[in-house]
């Protein structure tokens, strides 16, 4: 527990941390239902910027890019992260495993824009010596998105593999499972929630992602974020609040629907866990 | 080409088939004794292909000459007349940017800014994150919920919300002339202090989430210890706390410093015109200037200002391996 004295200085920071991170988004929302053109001052409650939105065929075109590129986008990038972190943690030493650790890693750190620019400059080569791509849009943004993601898919999976022993699989091998056998019937299952927090984690990335799209889209594929930054930067716009509403509540209950059920089924794990190794006294 | 009878073609349609199908289980065969340099070689090849390979492109362009042409640069390897391949480098935009006031003035600036944001984040991160290892499990969970949830919410409307916060008409305003601080709104929007609030706001989880990681695996016994053998609590935290939880702070502090450094959103939105950073300048010499040489020149020495801290980075991640959050 925390001790009195320390306990109000750090109170009063985390409800100042806290008021920090919501206060903004929350005033975000409560302004996409005013009236006023003006979004700071008030005019009066009103749903008209929804109406708005919903009218503008530019918005759901570029929704529908972007939900495309995000799924497309978080099922490779799990599939890869997870071979990557399993290479990275149950392998051992490998050939050129310094190396690989590091091109998994460095996504996490590196500048969008370096990323971004130096991912079309590949894009533009490849084109001039093998052809391809001959567009740049679905496909170009949805490689470069699933380079970044796949690097936070691996993290996740790697805090999984060590966080979860070796035991189980040690178990598995002892019985006479071929490591193939283990990988397939115990280690994959254990990793399923890890999978399913990195696809999540992916999906949303790739929805958000500004900057490396911008630089490898193509003319005519705009995605959302892409279609928001171009109204916002010259100014505020009620119905990108609108906008902003729908997106933030939509994940805050994705993501709190997710919570609970990865937490539910931690509880069940444990209380099985449990029962195993108490069962025999009954 | 020989001419065979129906029958025997038919037959080897058959065994073509029968060669294909045990062509196929060797595979799979193969594939199940080389099952592991499978999951190796595909993202490995992946991340040779589409990250590393990159990077050595932006280097050849970027000791290229700016050319009005499609794609607009020189190339490196050119044919002479007398048939000889001559190679031709380039350093005039890496010259360009050492003489330009303009580059090396908005290398600094970054580097002032993301220094400073870091140390306020961690200002504000550490104590948070204190209070959150300290505080009983049901309310730590929701706690680390509350702060990992705007991970997932989008950064681009989270750097929008400040827009309508320090707008001239907007709450802050409003808020300082309503307590009687200021008679007129002040600019705080498109100011070097609202790059620095976007910063922070956006980065603190960053702070929060690895040193929370590292503060929980802490010995707290050790703090009792400390006190009991009568030590005050400014001399724990300095000789205790603040050691044990060295390598949170610096994975936090990189987390937040070697992105920001090149931060493009937020420059762009909240400073407006009034502060350059490199990744804006990055960006609009691409799209507005199309001077990908320059661009490039200017990734490239962006890069080499911040391989040193990712690097160091790798090593404490590579230490700290399985704190993973």
């Amino acid at each position: 527990m925390v001790k009195r004295g320390s306990s109000t200085f750090l109170l009063s920071m985390l409800c100042f941390g806290m008021a920090f991170l919501y206060v903004p988004m929350f005033l975000l929302i409560v302004y996409s239902f005013n009236n006023s053109k003006i979004v700071p001052v008030w005019g009066g409650f009103s749903t008209r910027w929804y109406k708005v939105l919903f009218e503008s065929e530019e918005v759901w075109n570029a929704l529908a890019l972007s939900v495309k590129i995000a799924l497309v986008n978080a099922s490779f990038a799990t599939l890869l992260g997870t071979l990557a972190g399993l290479a990275l943690v149950r392998f051992g030493s490998f050939r050129g495993r310094t190396l690989f650790g590091g091109m998994v890693s460095a996504p996490l750190v590196m500048p969008e824009v370096i990323t971004g620019l130096s991912l079309l400059m590949l894009f533009i080569t490849l084109k001039e010596f093998v052809g391809w791509p001959d567009k740049r849009g679905f496909a170009t943004i949805t490689i470069a998105h699933i380079t970044f993601s796949m690097a936070y898919v691996a993290v996740i999976i790697q805090s999984r593999l060590t966080g979860m022993g070796t035991t189980l699989e040690e178990a598995a091998q002892d019985l006479g499972a071929r490591p193939l056998r283990v990988l397939v019937d115990i280690t994959l299952p254990l990793l399923a929630p890890g999978m399913l927090a990195g696809w999540l984690l992916a999906f949303t990335l790739s929805l958000d992602d500004l900057v490396i799209a911008s630089f490898v889209t193509g003319p005519g594929s705009n995605t959302l974020p892409m279609l928001i930054y171009s109204r916002v930067r010259l100014g505020l716009r009620p119905d990108i609040n609108a906008l902003a509403t729908i997106i933030i509540v939509t994940v805050m209950f994705a993501v709190a629907i997710a919570g609970w059920i990865m937490m539910r089924q931690q509880k069940q794990k444990e209380r099985e866990m449990q029962l195993a190794t108490t069962g025999d006294a009954q | 080409m020989i001419i065979m009878k129906p029958t025997a073609v038919k037959s080897t349609g058959i065994q073509r088939y029968q060669q294909m199908f045990a062509g196929v289980s060797r595979l799979l065969q193969q594939l199940q004794a080389q099952w592991k340099s499978v999951v190796v070689t595909v993202p490995y090849f992946w991340m040779l292909l589409f990250f590393l390979a990159p990077f050595f492109i932006i280097l050849k362009i970027s000791v290229a000459e700016s050319l009005i042409a499609s794609p607009p640069f020189s190339d490196l390897l050119e044919w002479t007349r007398d048939g000889a391949l001559s190679i031709r480098l380039s350093f005039e935009n890496y010259s360009y940017l050492w003489k330009d006031d303009l580059y090396i003035n908005t290398y600094l600036g970054s580097v002032k800014i993301a220094g400073i944001s870091t140390l306020l984040c961690l200002l504000l991160g550490y104590p948070i994150a204190y209070a959150i290892v300290r505080s009983p499990p049901t309310t730590k969970n929701i706690l680390l919920m509350l702060v990992i949830l705007p991970f997932w919410t989008s950064f681009l409307l989270r750097v929008y919300a400040w827009m309508g916060l320090l707008a001239d008409q907007g709450l802050i305003n409003d808020l300082l002339i309503w307590a009687g601080i200021i008679d007129s709104p002040i600019r705080l929007l498109y100011s070097h202090f609202a790059v620095y609030v976007g910063i922070i706001y956006t980065y603190v989880p960053f702070m929060i989430l690895p040193l929370y990681a590292n503060m929980e695996k802490l010995d707290m016994t050790l703090h009792e210890a400390a006190a009991d053998l009568g030590a005050r609590p400014a001399v724990t935290f300095l000789t205790v706390t603040l050691p044990m939880t060295w390598p949170g702070i610096v994975a936090g502090s990189l987390l937040v410093f070697i992105p920001a450094t090149g931060e493009f959103i937020i420059p762009d939105l909240l400073g407006g015109g009034n502060v350059q950073m490199i990744g804006r300048v990055l960006y609009n010499e691409f799209h507005s200037n199309h001077d990908w040489p320059v661009a490039s020149a200017v990734a490239v020495a962006l890069l080499v200002l911040l391989v040193l801290p990712m690097m160091v980075y790798q090593k404490v991640q590579e230490k700290e391996s399985g704190s993973g959050w």
